[in-house]
């Protein structure tokens, strides 16, 4: 059965181009009202967020559709170029260069080749065992020695983040569930829609009615209110999702909202790796979002709990 | 044909964030003059200039260095119209006339309303300071006054490209051009040498 005719998955895209279409309107509407110079800057960003979600879903809603390996390649694009930023950040020196060579070329390649062949035994310890180990023995016998383990942590901390995470989004492709067979597209399009709904629904809360700063010196913009709005919204839509999961109401509520808090979490720890190196956006890829990163950072965090969450309760 | 595919691929390689700081790119001749840490520090700075500038943008480079084999040439000749100077003296050849005839050769292109692309610091540096500049530019400068000088900083292509390795590790980078400056009547070659060379530094801090 080709994934076009998947009626859950026809109506989750049907649903998110409905959502596009109502906050590209809102947007435009929202532009005219615009008073002053600072509301200006805020709505012109609002609308490069929206144009740019266009393009990110019609890329997405593409890869899903060809099938696994569509969604399997995106991901590993994806984790390259979230490496590539998060390096770029590092301190690395000239004697890691072979160590980093092996990384972008050879192990992210590698942990999506086994994501896309399904070997859990192999994807879900190839960079936190060989890849960890063999890396620092790799950066040793370069002889540089200075800075040792802030350079072997941050190259493996880069991989763990940017590639092992994020590549449990697509692992979810092959998960099997208990009487539900592998669900696929569907489990990974859940995962997708509500950490990134749970974004931008903290965002909306945030600007509609932020008061109070929930975490001023990581993230200035972050509000209490943010928070708790946009998490308890997600988890709404997440419970509204059910009919699309092998989950009834309840559980997807509460599989929302676990996506929800480890999503925002994410989203701090991402937000103090910038602090530290001194950066407000991790790049410049996506216009009014910043970097790769900065969309994916959630995402890095909820994507491995949601995967072993649902597999340790539900996995056959 | 070829020479959009190579920008293209050092573009995708360099991943740069361009900023045009202190002047735009605009059809003016100039000489930029850039910090020198990779090999691909000339190929990523002539790939970001927009394709019409690029063709009347020469680059001065090695001529031991891009002769070596037969791609090279061929690229260095017809993909980048290379500005290619001896850094090597033939045998009996006193070093003071291999200077003079690199600025003849650039003084020459100059003519041609070419605009150049020149690393003064001669020889790749390890990346963390710049090197005191060649007297070349110096004397470009007296030759052809009126030309604006253009201060670039290349941030992090050492990263991607270290010396003596082959292959590169995509990182991202940034080019930042400064503001434009001209020999001034009666400044001396060290006291003009230091300024342009504080004018590239001053955009690695503000970088």
């Amino acid at each position: 059965m080709s994934l076009f005719h998947d009626v859950a998955l026809q109506r989750l895209f049907g649903g998110l181009i409905v959502l596009l279409i109502v906050a590209t309107v809102a947007g435009r509407l929202i532009a005219r009202r615009a008073g002053d110079e600072r509301a200006l800057t805020t709505v012109r960003n609002l609308n490069a967020r929206i144009n740019a979600w266009w393009v990110m879903s019609v890329i997405f809603a593409i890869s899903v559709l060809i099938g696994p390996i569509g969604a399997v390649i995106l991901f590993g694009l994806i984790s390259f170029l979230a490496l590539r930023e998060f390096i770029t950040l590092a301190p690395t020196r000239p004697a890691d260069h072979r160590a980093l060579l092996w990384s972008f070329f050879l192990i992210t390649p590698l942990q999506y080749l086994l994501v896309g062949i399904h070997w859990y035994g192999l994807f879900s310890i190839l960079i936190p065992v060989y890849a960890f180990l063999f890396l620092a023995l790799r950066i040793a016998i370069s002889g540089d020695t200075t800075h040792f383990l802030e350079r072997v942590s941050a190259i493996q901390w880069a991989l763990m983040i940017c590639v092992y995470s994020l590549s449990y989004a697509p692992a979810l492709l092959g998960l099997g569930i208990r009487g539900h067979g592998t669900p696929g597209p569907t489990l990974l399009l859940f995962l997708v829609i509500v950490v990134q709904g749970s974004d931008v629904l903290q965002y909306i809360f945030g600007k509609l009615f932020g008061r109070r700063k929930i975490a001023p010196h990581l993230s200035p913009n972050k509000t209490v209110e943010g928070f708790l709005g946009g998490v308890a919204a997600a988890t709404l839509l997440g419970a509204l999702l059910w009919w699309a999961t092998p989950f009834t109401i309840w559980q997807a509520g509460l599989q929302a909202l676990i996506i929800a808090l480890t999503g925002f979490a994410g989203g701090l720890v991402m937000s103090a790796v910038k602090r530290d190196r001194g950066v407000k956006d991790f790049g410049t890829i996506i216009a009014g979002h910043g970097g790769i990163l900065d969309r994916a950072d959630s995402l890095t965090f909820a994507a491995p709990i949601f995967f072993h969450v649902t597999r340790f309760f539900y996995g056959a | 044909m070829i020479a959009s595919l190579l920008a293209t691929a050092a573009q995708i390689v360099a991943g740069s964030t361009v900023r045009w700081a202190g002047c735009g790119p605009t059809d003016e001749q100039r000489i930029y003059i850039a910090n020198h840490s990779s090999h691909l520090d000339f190929i990523v700075l002539w790939s970001y200039l927009p394709p019409w500038l690029r063709r009347r943008t020469r680059p001065v480079a090695a001529r031991d260095y891009w002769t070596r084999d037969g791609i090279r040439r061929y690229l260095a000749a017809h993909v980048f119209n290379a500005v290619l100077i001896d850094r090597v003296a033939a045998a009996g050849t006193p070093s003071g006339q291999l200077g003079r005839q690199a600025v003849d050769q650039m003084v020459e292109a100059l003519a041609g309303q070419h605009s150049l692309i020149l690393f003064p610091e001669g020889t790749r540096g390890a990346g963390e300071d710049l090197a005191s500049f060649r007297s070349g530019l110096f004397h470009l400068c007296q030759a052809r006054p009126e030309v604006e000088v253009v201060p670039v900083y290349l941030d992090n292509l050492n990263r991607i490209l270290p010396k003596g390795h082959l292959l590169p590790v995509p990182m991202l980078s940034r080019i930042t051009f400064g503001t434009p400056l001209r020999l001034q009547p009666g400044e001396t070659k060290d006291a003009f040498l230091e300024r342009a060379r504080q004018s590239v530094r001053a955009l690695k801090e503000a970088a």
